[in-house]
């Protein structure tokens, strides 16, 4: 039996089950709103496993489910040699976010990494600490950065509301998900001219350790992948 | 039970650095987190092991010996001062994207000699130490000095702003290489647009008018000549037994005079080692070695790597370190060079030993 894990709420379960009924699969929810178990119609020998997106990564690479749903970034940000734990079946098509590094609006002389890199310095000199930048995506964050030869910085931590840490002072830069920009534009925040982290969007994974491979591959062939 | 024999090296690395005059300390397996932060930056979190004492605050599983051993010495030693150490230390091995299928150990113990000195001859003093415990063991020296590129850009006909931005990217060869193009290039005008008025975070309008000031100051800069961008790049890619690099700095200092004493402090150098009965031609020097090393060693830096394990880290690396020293002793308001390197005694079981 093939376990198959999908975020448990909101669009993204909505999208994900829109995306295989596309394909003749219906996934439900069983019984009530509040029931995490679900069901499957049109494949055989598929179990549905409904998980919080957060989780999805974990429950890959431990073998528990055998294909999941969950964003890139979260694929990327949880799993370290995350090619060795799941393989990309394909991407999905919704979902679609780019993290990205956003700094005040007000910084006129700040547009793209260079800038940003020169004003890590001078706010490193003039404040005897490094300037602070809130994410939740520590690993993806800093290695990008590291990439980029940009050194004199912080990594704070910020689980949620992060676009509000700059004017909390609690943080001078923020790399965050984001889709439209609405919400940085609210709070006074401008996206630098560089390429995103990562762009990410809803994919569906095969987790290595999970094995079962041709049962898997019998499924994907049903999705006509 | 290799981690016994691994025990077994590195007591006798110690005991070989306690016959050079050290005394042996043992720095704190957890430390504060915040000043090997503050001197690291974000790199030493992705490496180290960090963790919340409710009391102490952020803590660090000893990522390196240098900064407690320092400390140590800034809180309380005599000059001169050699001291020696043997434990674990913890780095995280993070990958790319790919596991490898032998990853590397992430606890693993360091065997290291720290001198504080004002003596010219304790570049050699270290060098010589390490090189006559290693030599069982046919290892590749190799050598560089910072101080020999940092008075080169020091030298370049610029300004104030852009020689800082230089020295303070020599470690990070891409964007070195890109100030660089940018500086050799004509200045481009910049137009700022007007801040909206809302002002957010903790950087100040006054902090973002100096940055515009300089940058509209340096719209006004001469480039730097081509001929001056391609002795500093001749300079920085001079890789060769030590005696004939000696010998290219030479030439390279009658067209960058800055570098005169770097030079012959070197030579000063290499002539001690020979002295001491090094084969100095064994030595490959290079003069970009410390830019690849960590960000703290501002003079000498050496390595000493096994032949066909080019995956492996070096056995031994070290080097010079005073603005380190000089940052950790402000506090007591100390200052003296240091030097100092380490061993790593699991890499040499897997050589095969000492004996």
């Amino acid at each position: 039996m093939i376990r198959l894990g999908v975020p448990s709420k909101g669009r993204l379960m909505e999208q994900a089950f829109d995306w295989f009924a596309e394909r003749g699969v219906k996934l439900s929810r069983a019984g009530s709103e509040r029931e995490y178990a679900g069901r499957v119609e049109g494949a055989e020998n598929v179990s549905l496993v409904l998980l919080s997106a957060g989780e999805i990564p974990r429950e890959l690479k431990a073998g528990r489910i055998h294909m999941g749903v969950t964003g890139t970034d979260l694929i990327r940000e949880k799993l370290a040699g995350w090619r060795s734990h799941v393989e990309e079946l394909a991407p999905m098509g919704f979902g679609h976010a780019d993290l990205i590094l956003a700094v005040p609006s007000c910084w006129a002389d700040c547009d793209d990494l260079d800038d940003f890199a020169t004003i890590a310095r001078d706010f490193r000199a003039e404040h005897g600490f490094r300037l602070r930048i809130a994410t939740k995506y520590h690993r993806l964050v800093r290695a990008w950065l590291s990439d980029h030869e940009v050194a004199d910085y912080q990594l704070v931590d910020s689980q949620g509301a992060t676009e509000g840490t700059v004017a909390n002072l609690t943080a001078e830069a923020i790399a965050d998900i984001t889709s439209s920009g609405e919400t940085l534009r609210a709070n006074h925040l401008k996206i630098l001219a560089e390429e995103p982290i990562l762009r990410s969007q809803a994919t569906l994974l095969r987790s290595i350790a999970a094995g079962d491979e041709d049962e898997v591959r019998v499924f994907a062939t049903r999705l006509g992948l | 039970m290799s981690k016994r024999e691994k025990q077994a090296i590195g007591q006798q690395i110690l005991t070989a650095f306690r016959a050079a005059g050290a005394e042996e300390v043992a720095p704190d397996l957890l430390l504060p987190a915040e000043t090997l932060l503050d001197l690291y930056g974000e790199d030493i979190r992705a490496r180290a092991y960090v963790t919340q004492d409710p009391i102490r605050g952020e803590v660090m599983l000893r990522p390196d010996f240098t900064v407690p051993v320092v400390q140590m010495h800034m809180e309380n030693g005599a000059e001169p001062a050699r001291y020696c150490y043997l434990g674990e230390v913890f780095r995280k091995q993070d990958h790319g994207e790919n596991q490898p299928e032998h990853p590397r150990d992430n606890e693993y113990l360091q065997a290291g000699f720290e001198l504080f000195a004002r003596d010219p001859d304790a570049d050699a003093e270290v060098f010589a130490l390490f090189h006559g415990i290693l030599a069982p063991l046919n290892l590749q020296a190799s050598m560089g000095d910072m101080d020999l590129l940092m008075d080169a850009v020091r030298a370049l006909p610029l300004s104030g702003a852009r020689r800082a931005a230089l020295l303070h990217h020599i470690w990070r060869p891409r964007r070195f290489a890109r100030l660089l193009a940018r500086f050799s290039a004509p200045a481009e005008g910049r137009n700022f647009s007007e801040s909206p008025t809302t002002w957010t975070g903790l950087r100040s309008p006054d902090e973002m008018q100096e940055r515009i000031d300089r940058l509209q100051a340096d719209a006004g800069e001469q480039p730097l000549s081509s001929q001056w961008v391609e002795r500093l790049e001749r300079l920085f890619a001079v890789q060769a037994p030590a005696p004939q690099a000696l010998a290219q700095l030479r030439q390279l200092a009658t067209e960058i005079p800055d570098i005169h004493e770097a030079v012959d402090r070197l030579e000063r150098n290499l002539a001690d080692l020979a002295r001491r009965g090094i084969d100095t031609d064994a030595i490959h020097f290079d003069a970009s070695h410390g830019r690849h090393t960590m960000e703290y060693y501002d003079g000498m830096t050496f390595s000493f790597a096994a032949a066909g394990r080019a995956d492996w880290p070096p056995v031994a690396s070290g080097g010079r370190y005073d603005a380190l020293a000089a940052v950790l002793g402000q506090a007591k308001g100390r200052s003296i060079p240091a030097v100092g390197g380490i061993i790593r005694p699991g890499l040499v079981y897997e050589l095969g030993g000492l004996a």
